[in-house]
């Protein structure tokens, strides 16, 4: 899929980045379009708590089941999404099984991955189909969502978004501190696997659109990329949002006029935003430290 | 067998500083009545009678695994008793009971936390509920009155992880107390803090207490920063324990006696070291701040 035409002068750059034919492409990525807002959404918001727990690398781990969950469900004739969603799952629980504390949930995490990458591959080297699905899961595609598609995304993202809305206090409370959140009479434990499966169910969700590999770029880029700007724990997962469907729209306008896959713009938009913001939030975090030398304690 | 339990009818009334008098008149802020922990067969306390009055500040020493955490996690509902009941302001303790506000030893929160001072402080209030957080006139009022009241007015907009150690308890005290609670629960509140913020941190606790009311129970291997401010000594070690003001507590007879084994304790300049005893060592990593502490 990744064939880039240098036939010309100029070629490869126009295989990046082509705008001719734009008002005609543009209806055909309508769904794309959606798709990528309900991402963007999902993501910003998941990633402030992913952050706050410490489990990117978590994230990664379970994006390779996830990816594994797909594969199968592609060799399988059965729907895509639907087994990404179970992969998904089966690592998050997994992960809640084997790792309750940080440094066994690193090595479990660590065993994990590279068994799920595994058996994706092996899957999708059995699939007889077009290589382009194949290629889609792990780096992402940009015209192939479909209505049912679609709708497992909208249904993926209400459940996610409603979760986090009900449990959004107490979750970043047990995150940030758990100890005392204990002693309030927040259900500390319970909500560790229960934030597992939301995770899950998002990570599922952007293996579908910006792959296996990529969903890192979504789920943690934007919330670091906020955290270093703000404080607020209101504007954090705004500014978070909207990092995300910057990265997420913007990359797959962008992604519009190429051959190359979506992965690359959103990945690349996403770390331009966390690197403005980490400049930024430089300046800002030195001052919050002297601030308060200056006040009267 | 146990040590039978000073009685602690004048306590208070020796210390210099003009605390409420704990005693039977009124009701206690918290009250344990034969409490026994037991993990397995093995008795960590046993028949332990304890009552603390509103505004009194009572020290908790011992050994490491004494039970003093374990102690906390019972007035916290995290640790069932054995036998006997626990109560706070005549409630029975349970889970995230309101009557109890919570400070835990200081640990660095990251830099990119997503609060500032005034919304770590919030969580006093409504961090535990369910859904998202949504702006609150009478919340906003009593943060900046919280904050007002430990001197953090300054840094209310910092970022909470660009605090220092210091400031950081600062608001968990604030935090703590927003809710007014019956007690303070403090574990080790000092550990990690240089020595300048251990005094301001000890002395706002002893300030807060008695514009408060609230009820102190500070769990320290060191008493010697709180020393001033003391009412009372838990100390438990070897199963036993022993209550009552620091003078009578903190004395080699008692002490060696309540750990069955030869203990001194040496005052020197104004401060109370304790050699001796079967302790294990614990916190091996604050050598300087020993004294206090059964070596």
């Amino acid at each position: 899929m990744i064939r880039l035409a240098v036939d010309s002068p100029g070629g490869i750059l126009r295989s990046i980045v082509d705008f001719s034919d734009y008002g005609e492409l543009l209806p055909l990525v309508q769904n794309s379009l959606l798709a990528g807002a309900l991402l963007g959404l999902v993501g910003g918001l998941v990633g402030v708590i992913v952050l706050a727990r410490d489990l990117p690398f978590a994230v990664h781990g379970i994006s390779e089941l996830s990816f594994a969950g797909a594969a199968a469900a592609l060799l399988l004739g059965a729907d895509v999404v639907l087994g990404s969603v179970v992969g998904s799952i089966v690592a998050a629980v997994l992960l809640g099984v084997m790792g309750v504390r940080a440094r066994d949930r690193n090595s479990a995490i660590g065993v994990l991955m590279p068994f799920g990458l595994g058996l994706g591959v092996l899957f999708l080297a059995l699939y007889p189909g077009r290589s382009a699905n194949k290629f889609g899961l792990l780096t992402g595609q940009v015209v192939a969502v479909d209505d049912p598609q679609l709708h497992w995304l909208a249904g993926i993202s209400v459940v996610v978004v409603l979760a986090l809305a009900v449990a959004w206090r107490p979750l970043l409370f047990a995150s940030l501190d758990p100890e005392v959140a204990a002693a309030r009479g927040v259900p500390v434990r319970a909500l560790a696997p229960a934030f597992m499966v939301v995770l899950g169910l998002a990570v599922a969700m952007s293996v579908q659109v910006v792959g296996a590999l990529l969903v890192l770029a979504l789920l943690v880029t934007p919330a670091a990329a906020a955290v270093r700007v703000s404080a607020s724990p209101v504007l954090v997962p705004v500014l978070s949002v909207a990092f995300a469907l910057t990265a997420m729209l913007g990359g797959i306008l962008l992604a519009l006029g190429s051959r190359v896959p979506i992965s690359p713009y959103v990945t690349t938009v996403s770390f331009l935003i966390y690197l403005v913001c980490r400049l930024v939030g430089a300046r800002r975090l030195r001052r919050a430290r002297r601030t308060p030398a200056l006040q009267p304690a | 067998m146990r040590a039978d339990p000073l009685s602690a009818a004048p306590a208070g009334a020796t210390t210099a500083a003009p605390a409420p008098a704990p005693g039977p008149p009124g009701p206690s802020a918290l009250s344990l009545r034969g409490a026994t922990l037991r993990y397995g067969s093995r008795a960590v306390w046993s028949d332990l009678d304890l009552d603390v009055a509103p505004g009194e500040f009572l020290a908790v020493l011992g050994a490491n695994g004494s039970g003093k955490t374990s102690l906390l996690r019972v007035l916290l509902g995290q640790q069932a008793l054995a036998t006997g009941s626990a109560t706070i302001a005549g409630r029975p303790v349970r889970r995230g009971g309101r009557g109890i506000g919570y400070v835990p030893q200081q640990k660095g929160l990251d830099p990119t936390t997503p609060l500032r001072a005034r919304d770590f402080v919030r969580l006093g209030i409504d961090g535990h509920r369910w859904g998202p957080w949504l702006p609150s006139r009478s919340a906003t009022l009593r943060v900046d009155a919280a904050l007002a009241a430990v001197g953090a007015t300054g840094y209310a907009r910092t970022p909470v992880g660009t605090l220092s150690g210091g400031e950081q308890q600062r608001l968990r005290i604030a935090q703590a107390l927003i809710t007014d609670p019956a007690v303070l629960l403090c574990d080790e509140p000092l550990l990690s803090l240089d020595l300048h913020h251990q005094q301001s941190v000890s002395a706002l606790i002893d300030r807060r207490r008695r514009e408060s009311g609230a009820a102190v129970l500070f769990v320290t291997h060191d008493i010697n920063p709180v020393l001033p401010y003391v009412d009372r000594v838990l100390y438990l070690a070897a199963g036993r324990f022993r209550v009552g003001p620091p003078e009578e507590v903190m004395t080699s007879a008692v002490l060696s006696e309540l750990y069955g084994s030869p203990v001194e304790v040496v005052h020197s300049g104004g401060r109370l070291i304790v050699v001796g005893g079967a302790a294990p060592s614990e916190h091996p990593h604050c050598g300087a701040h020993d004294e206090g502490r059964v070596a």
